[in-house]
């Protein structure tokens, strides 16, 4: 759209001046990895997401190769020692590595199995993926009891929840991860322990300090949410004999969702981004992933830049998802 | 049918104002009772603490005979037994005006979506608006809301219908095709209780007219002898300044 008032000619030069200017940062940045003789190998970066894994199918005696077999793809290698004992090793064909009349010895590699791999990187997605995701559900729960809670009349459960979101939203998350894991964990792992029953992994303490994380700041969201619903609403479901439990379901609830779902989603983009502390409780999700995949491959421009870009896809995808979801339920 | 003895209620908030002091009186089943009075007169008040919507500080109300100001009593058992219109409609914008009207007959009485659905079409006939039936409340212009909302309390078929200023949130030339479809419940011997200022209204149909001034109740009687011959200062001061 136009801005009202300017020529044609003042949409075209601010858009260019727009254009220019990131040209002129890229180029820039460009510019700048060139003057420290970083060479930027972007053919190696699909190697983290999938990579061909090579088992290596080695030798269990020392003799001679008797016979190769094909059958099928695979070819079946029968090696026989000394004593006339043998052994048989089913090999894909392509991975081949030895001839008929070969001598080997314990150890020595018969053939290949190739395997393909997702990368550390992709590994590091799904972990990220998984645990937003879980955190989402937990934290929209726990967020719609406590908001819920927050505007009870019932002492004891607004000041619990009064508490908590006070607790969780006055201090750090980097600090919260490290008790969730370091002291809640420890002594959850312990008792478990004492009575046999299995530990839980790290990855659901991660879990647990974003979902409640979250939890802490979508109760308020939803506390504002059904308080901007008119009182008039919950007056006309009372006075038509509905109970205070089918009012909110029916009535009060929905309304106040569509008011909630922007900010909902703003405050869950936030927490797929924050996942990426979590590394630091080793749990390997995409952030800790690239910064492993950094150390080995000492390739750090790329690498960032694709973690960056991995997480921008998370979030403009979720983003995309609430707006869709927002849509169909404005439309009535 | 409505028996209100002594009741008090005092706000606190902004300040500290006495909304009602010491009303007592009685509706009988199947009577219209108008309640007018100036605006801060208590008369929404008054209506509002017929189905605890305000929670009156003392005193007594009994509707069908059970006290309502009683902690013990269910309270959501007496709504559905006394309907209330609202001054601002209070439609419920999510719901298209068939399931305004079926929401509560499904979730409070229980009926099936279908025997439900039967008793709003119905209703939304008796009112002249079931060609809107798969609308939005927000579609409608503000006359035709209301009817969807006096059909919405109709459908709990309740015994008592209480109606906040169902026409002041009215454009004026919408006033009356609601005031006729109020007319018509009153005719079917629906018990009502109406704070309005329709005059031509209260005049036309009530049975006894209330006034109410300063959270007290003034003077009650018929219609013709209110309008006519009132006894109290008070309304006459009223009445010259309205009429």
């Amino acid at each position: 759209m136009r801005a009202p008032g300017k020529g044609r000619n003042y949409e075209i030069f601010w858009k260019t001046v727009f254009f220019i200017g990131l040209f002129i940062t890229l180029f820039g940045l460009y510019w700048a990895t060139q003057q420290v003789d970083y060479v930027w190998r972007w053919e190696r970066i699909p190697n983290y997401f999938y990579y061909q894994d090579e088992i290596n199918i080695n030798s269990d005696i020392e003799g001679s190769i008797t016979a190769i077999k094909e059958q099928g793809n695979n070819a079946i290698v029968t090696v026989t020692g000394e004593n006339h004992e043998s052994e048989q090793y089913e090999v894909p064909a392509d991975g081949l590595r030895v001839y008929e009349d070969d001598t080997v010895f314990v150890g020595d590699t018969i053939g290949v199995e190739r395997e393909w791999k997702p990368g550390v990187i992709l590994d590091g997605l799904f972990v990220t993926l998984k645990v937003s995701a879980i955190a989402i559900i937990f934290g929209i729960l726990l967020g719609l009891f406590t908001g819920l809670a927050r505007i009870s009349q019932n002492p004891a459960l607004k000041m619990s929840a009064i508490t908590y979101i006070e607790l969780i939203r006055g201090t750090p998350l980097l600090v919260q991860m490290f008790i969730w894991y370091f002291v809640l964990g420890t002594l959850i792992n312990n008792m478990l322990d004492k009575y046999d029953i299995p530990q839980i992994p790290p990855l659901w303490f991660g879990i647990a300090s974003l979902a409640i994380f979250a939890g802490a700041y979508v109760a308020e969201i939803v506390r504002a949410g059904i308080q901007s619903v008119h009182r008039g609403q919950m007056e006309a479901a009372r006075s038509l004999g509905m109970s205070k439990y089918y009012a909110m379901k029916h009535i009060i609830l929905p309304q106040a969702f569509r008011r909630i779902l922007p900010p909902l989603a703003g405050q869950f983009i936030s927490m797929i981004k924050d996942s990426s502390l979590l590394g630091v409780i080793a749990i390997r999700e995409l952030t800790k992933g690239t910064r492993e995949a950094v150390s080995t491959s000492l390739q750090p421009f790329e690498l960032w830049f694709l973690c960056a870009l991995l997480y921008l896809v998370l979030t403009f995808a979720f983003s995309m998802f609430v707006q869709y979801l927002e849509k169909r339920m404005v439309q009535r | 049918m409505i028996e209100v003895k002594n009741i008090y209620k005092t706000f606190y908030v902004p300040h500290e104002v006495q909304a009602l002091s010491n009303v007592s009186h009685t509706v009988e089943k199947g009577q219209v009772v108008v309640v007018i009075g100036p605006s801060g007169s208590g008369k929404s008040t008054f209506l509002r603490c017929l189905n605890r919507l305000e929670y009156a500080d003392s005193g007594h109300i009994f509707i069908d005979g059970v006290d309502i100001l009683s902690p013990k009593t269910n309270i959501n058992k007496i709504r559905e037994e006394v309907g209330m219109v609202f001054q601002s409609f209070n439609l419920f914008p999510h719901k298209t005006v068939l399931e305004n009207l079926t929401i509560a007959q499904t979730v409070v009485r229980k009926r099936t979506k279908k025997e439900a659905g039967e008793v709003a079409m119905e209703l939304l006939k008796k009112v002249g608006i079931h060609d809107k039936a798969g609308v939005y409340p927000t579609q409608l212009s503000g006359g035709q809301q209301q009817r969807v909302a006096i059909a919405r309390s109709l459908a709990m078929e309740p015994k008592v219908l209480l109606f906040d200023e169902p026409t002041s949130a009215l454009d004026p030339e919408m006033v009356g095709e609601v005031l006729d479809v109020m007319k018509t419940v009153a005719k079917d011997g629906m018990t009502m209780v109406v704070v309005t200022h329709e005059m031509g209204f209260a005049r036309e149909v009530a049975d006894e007219v209330v006034f109410m001034d300063q959270g007290m109740l003034i003077e009650k009687g018929d219609p013709e002898h209110f309008f006519t011959n009132p006894e109290s200062d008070r309304t006459k001061a009223f009445l010259s300044q309205i009429l």
